[in-house]
């Protein structure tokens, strides 16, 4: 059965996928390329692209890649519902227990030992996409040039967002537009 | 400044946009997630934020989808949770089964490649206007240990490339000794 077959392969997928995003990649290969053969490796690559260019998470946006090709809508929605699975029960057992026992005073001292660790990993997110959004390369060694529309929108939004609060959701858009007209200008 | 009255529909929505125009991946949506749920509606607290990206970052699965569980189960309770996940897969599931048909005409065009490549400057400015508000309030604390460990984790996590699993993991070793210290006794 086909519909049971999809669900169980997300269903691995959302259970084994630690570390999000790319961390999926290898297991998406793995099992719908090679296990299955539900994709080709061109598919495989377009899959890749697609969702670098899309917003969601890469194992949510494969699903519904893969389930469309499949069985249409429906299968979609039963891969998206075999990912999305293991999280939902993982986590909301996590969520019970961090809300029942969060005040404990051991609970407490490592929660505030890992608050400063997180904020790393958020600032770390940041400066390699900073890094991208400028200088079209993440790596140190690999910088040679500055994109100078993406340093002015950067310096702008960066004003905007802590001078007047203006909404995330305004500044991608505003960012899309006014630097594709500035690309289209000069 | 006030709490929001906390309502269904609104976490809903606001769950949906944030995940239909988020570009940039998982730590994009936490500051995002930040934003609305912190700065914005005051249903979280900073703490709390910090907290459930922790849990939502130990567990397997896309890092979007568990903050969006165990968001929506915080503000409110397991019917919030399945709302606000229900909420961040639907654009995904539209946007790509959109995407699918179109796919050719979508990839090759420019003012796409383009606008792609440019918006990352705006999703720069918000995670790192979301970081400069972290980091100065870990720093505020005036705790020199704190501060430290979060110059070390940075360097671990963006440099050396350390999985964040494992700084977690480390983390959590450390609180729990120094939880038998004098910083456990005072807290």
């Amino acid at each position: 059965m086909l519909y049971l077959e999809l669900f169980l392969v997300y269903f691995q997928i959302g259970l084994f996928a630690f570390g999000g995003g790319y961390a999926a990649m290898p297991l998406i290969q793995n099992l719908v390329v090679e296990g299955k053969g539900w994709l080709s490796m061109a598919e495989y690559a377009d899959l890749t692209t697609i969702a670098e260019m899309t917003p969601g998470p890469i194992a949510v946006n494969s699903a519904t890649f893969v389930g469309q090709k499949m069985a249409g809508l429906p299968g979609a929605i039963v891969c998206t519902l075999g990912c999305i699975l293991p999280s939902l029960i993982i986590v909301l057992t996590l969520a019970y227990f961090y809300t029942k026992y969060r005040s404990l005073k051991t609970v407490k001292v490592v929660l505030g030992e890992l608050r400063p660790a997180v904020v790393a990993m958020i600032a770390g997110a940041g400066l390699t996409i900073l890094l991208l959004a400028l200088f079209g390369t993440s790596t140190l060694s690999q910088i040679n040039s500055v994109r100078w529309i993406e340093l002015l929108l950067f310096t702008g939004c960066l004003f905007l967002l802590r001078k007047f609060k203006t909404n995330p959701i305004m500044i991608i858009f505003g960012t899309a537009v006014a630097g594709t007209l500035m690309y289209m200008v000069f | 400044m006030e709490k929001q009255k906390i309502s269904l529909v609104k976490l809903f929505f606001s769950m949906m946009t944030i995940s239909a125009f988020t570009f940039g991946g998982g730590f994009v949506i936490i500051g995002m997630m930040r934003k609305k749920f912190c700065d914005e509606l005051h249903w979280v607290t900073d703490d709390e934020v910090l907290d459930m990206t922790a849990i939502a970052q130990s567990a397997p699965g896309a890092l979007a989808v568990n903050s969006a569980v165990i968001f929506g189960y915080r503000i409110a309770g397991v019917k919030g949770s399945l709302l606000s996940t229900l909420a961040t897969v639907i654009p995904p599931i539209v946007i790509i089964s959109v995407i699918c048909m179109i796919y050719d005409a979508f990839s090759t065009n420019v003012i796409v490649q383009t606008a792609l490549q440019v918006m990352r400057a705006g999703v720069a400015a918000i995670i790192v206007d979301v970081v400069i508000d972290l980091a100065s309030n870990v720093i505020k604390t005036k705790d020199i240990l704190n501060i430290c460990l979060m110059a070390a984790a940075f360097i671990a996590t963006w440099y050396f490339k350390v999985s964040s699993i494992v700084i977690i993991l480390l983390f959590i070793a450390l609180g729990l000794a120094l939880s038998f210290t004098k910083k456990g006794k005072e807290a």
